[in-house]
């Protein structure tokens, strides 16, 4: 009887210290974006009260549509961050297939050469990436967001992936090449499906650092016309530094596409952690 | 079938575009930045120098000044994240991983929010939250009859960095609570079960029986820490600006780098001195990961379930 009682105060316990934690995790954003939707006055006055029918206002909002280009700056992440995807997850795959499936000379030594990528920050090299851009005339290009991104995921890309693709059934492979399909083939029709939830993994674990990233926008991408989100969004604060109906509603509208897609691939993301998928 | 083995073209085709990108965008940048720390501009020509520019930043007042108080900084910044990040993580994973706890899904999702924003956001928020202006923070502390407490924390140097750094720890939680929380699911019902018989329940079963066993992941998520922390910026940027202030209380080496290899205010960017900082980051980096895969990896135990 006694050990129940201890154990009910102990779920108890549980969630009361779960919930104050949700609460100190999601207390800023719902400040920031509560605040959005109010006039400056009540902003000041009463920054913990929901909008009401008094101090609702949309003036931020109106003064960040008209200010900042936000829909450019929006398709510029779009861009970057799915051409990012797309090439991580062809030439990572692709490198993957070759590290898991074939014995040659140097396979080994192939895959510690593209590890050490997993645990070197690409940002030491900036200073050489950035010349190379200028030299190349990438700079302010999508395209230099793009390789960077690229490189920078790969690494831990062909790792989990190779992982995975030991793992495909050999009986499989050699139907194909019995049926005398090539290599190509094998790797395109018969195992790049098999290994779609790893890919889906890779995918939403690159995701969030790319769209999120300020450093390489700022050095290889700053003009206007290829702002990513990010950038654009630290740029435009730091002008309307007093302005707190948009600086708040520039948060807001930040915040926006970065949840959506955590709504949509939250499960894949808390799967692919807890699946150890990262050893 | 005496036929010679044909040269495999489709690895090489398979390898190539990875390897590639990889190797040009990533490894030969890494080390041409290390080669441009020997180099220096004279007129408008880069001339070898050797060891010189290691020389002005460990030699030369000015620079050194601004290197060790970037590295203490940085070091400080780390022991937070490892002293209150990793323990509150491994804290809430321990909560969470309780097989009867309903609604765990929906903690576990929303105390990973923050590790999905932006540090433009996290920094931005949280600056206007702390801000005086606003008065959120000193309202707050008010309600609880705390309002003594208050102080403009980001804008003193004595707490600016403290500050910053648990402003990073709050975002970045959800990480070591993850992962710890799929370590500690990996731990196999027999050996919990064998524990209670044993009469090992509760807080005794977490501190002598999962502890150790989870102790690989922990010395992960302390790597992932190290090499995050010592290649941080943007926050710093977000919160503070390039110069990082108050007074560079808060500038840590990526912030010191950024400044240097770009220039600030009246200062000139100085490409050669930015990669020898970034030589520098390189080292410690790589001494971190050393220590880490050679020191803690190889000694530590694994247990096969």
């Amino acid at each position: 009887m006694n050990a129940a009682r201890q154990s009910r105060l102990n779920t108890y316990a549980a969630h009361g210290v779960l919930i104050l934690y949700v609460l100190i995790a999601m207390f800023p954003v719902f400040v920031i974006v509560i605040n959005s939707f109010k006039d400056r006055r009540s902003i000041f006055r009463e920054p913990l009260a929901l909008p009401n029918a008094e101090s609702f206002s949309l003036i931020g909002y109106e003064t960040v549509l008209k200010q900042g280009d936000f829909f450019l700056y929006f398709q510029n992440s779009m861009i970057v961050t799915v051409g990012s995807l797309f090439f991580i997850l062809l030439f990572g795959a692709m490198a993957a297939f070759a590290l898991a499936e074939y014995r040659f000379k140097g396979n080994t030594l192939m895959g510690l050469y593209l590890a050490l990528g997993i645990m070197i920050p690409i940002r030491i090299g900036t200073v050489a990436i950035l010349e190379m851009m200028v030299q190349t005339g990438l700079v302010n290009t999508l395209w230099a967001l793009i390789l960077v991104y690229t490189a920078q995921g790969l690494p831990l890309a062909v790792f989990i992936l190779s992982e995975f693709m030991r793992q495909v059934s050999d009986d499989l492979k050699n139907a194909g090449r019995i049926d005398g399909l090539s290599e190509y083939r094998i790797f395109f029709v018969l195992v790049l499906p098999l290994v779609r939830p790893a890919m889906a993994t890779v995918a939403v674990f690159n995701m969030i650092p790319i769209w999120n990233d300020l450093w390489f926008p700022l050095i290889l991408a700053p003009a206007e016309e290829v702002k990513t989100l990010t950038l654009g969004s630290q740029v435009f604060i730091g002008q309307f530094v007093t302005d707190w109906n948009a600086v708040l509603s520039a948060l807001s509208l930040a915040i926006l596409p970065v949840m959506a897609l955590y709504v949509i691939f939250s499960r894949q993301l808390i799967r692919g952690i807890t699946s150890g998928a990262v050893k | 079938m005496t036929e010679k083995p044909r040269f495999r073209w489709h690895i090489v085709v398979f390898l190539a575009p990875a390897v590639l990108v990889y190797t040009a965008v990533m490894i030969y940048p890494l080390f041409n930045t290390l080669r441009l720390s020997l180099y220096t501009e004279v007129d408008q020509s880069r001339v070898f120098v050797g060891l010189q520019n290691f020389k002005t930043l460990f030699g030369n007042a000015v620079w050194s000044t601004q290197f060790w108080n970037a590295l203490g900084n940085n070091l400080w910044f780390f022991v937070i994240h490892m002293l209150v990040q990793n323990p509150i993580g491994i804290a809430l994973a321990a909560i969470l991983s309780h097989p009867k706890l309903r609604f765990a899904s929906f903690y576990r999702s929303a105390i990973f929010i923050p590790t999905i924003l932006s540090f433009v956001i996290v920094g931005f928020a949280w600056k206007l939250i702390l801000s005086p202006i606003w008065g959120i923070a000193p309202g707050m502390l008010d309600a609880v009859g705390l309002k003594s407490l208050y102080a403009p924390w980001l804008g003193k140097e004595e707490y600016a960095l403290t500050t910053l750094s648990l402003v990073s720890v709050w975002q970045f939680v959800g990480i070591p609570m993850m992962l710890i929380y799929a370590a500690l699911l990996s731990i196999p019902d027999e050996i919990i079960e064998a524990a209670e018989v044993e009469g090992i329940t509760g807080l005794s079963a977490f501190w002598k029986i999962k502890l150790p066993l989870i102790l690989p992941s922990i010395g992960i998520i302390s790597i992932l820490t190290f090499v995050a922390n010592f290649n941080a910026f943007d926050l710093i940027y977000a919160a503070q600006g390039a110069l990082a202030g108050p007074d560079f209380s808060t500038d840590i080496l990526g912030t010191f780098m950024y400044r240097t290899f770009f220039g600030f205010q009246l200062q000139l960017g100085d490409p050669h001195m930015g990669s020898t900082i970034a030589s520098a980051m390189f080292a410690i980096i790589l001494i971190g990961v050393c220590l880490y895969l050679f020191g803690i990896q190889s000694r530590m135990r694994r247990y096969q379930f």
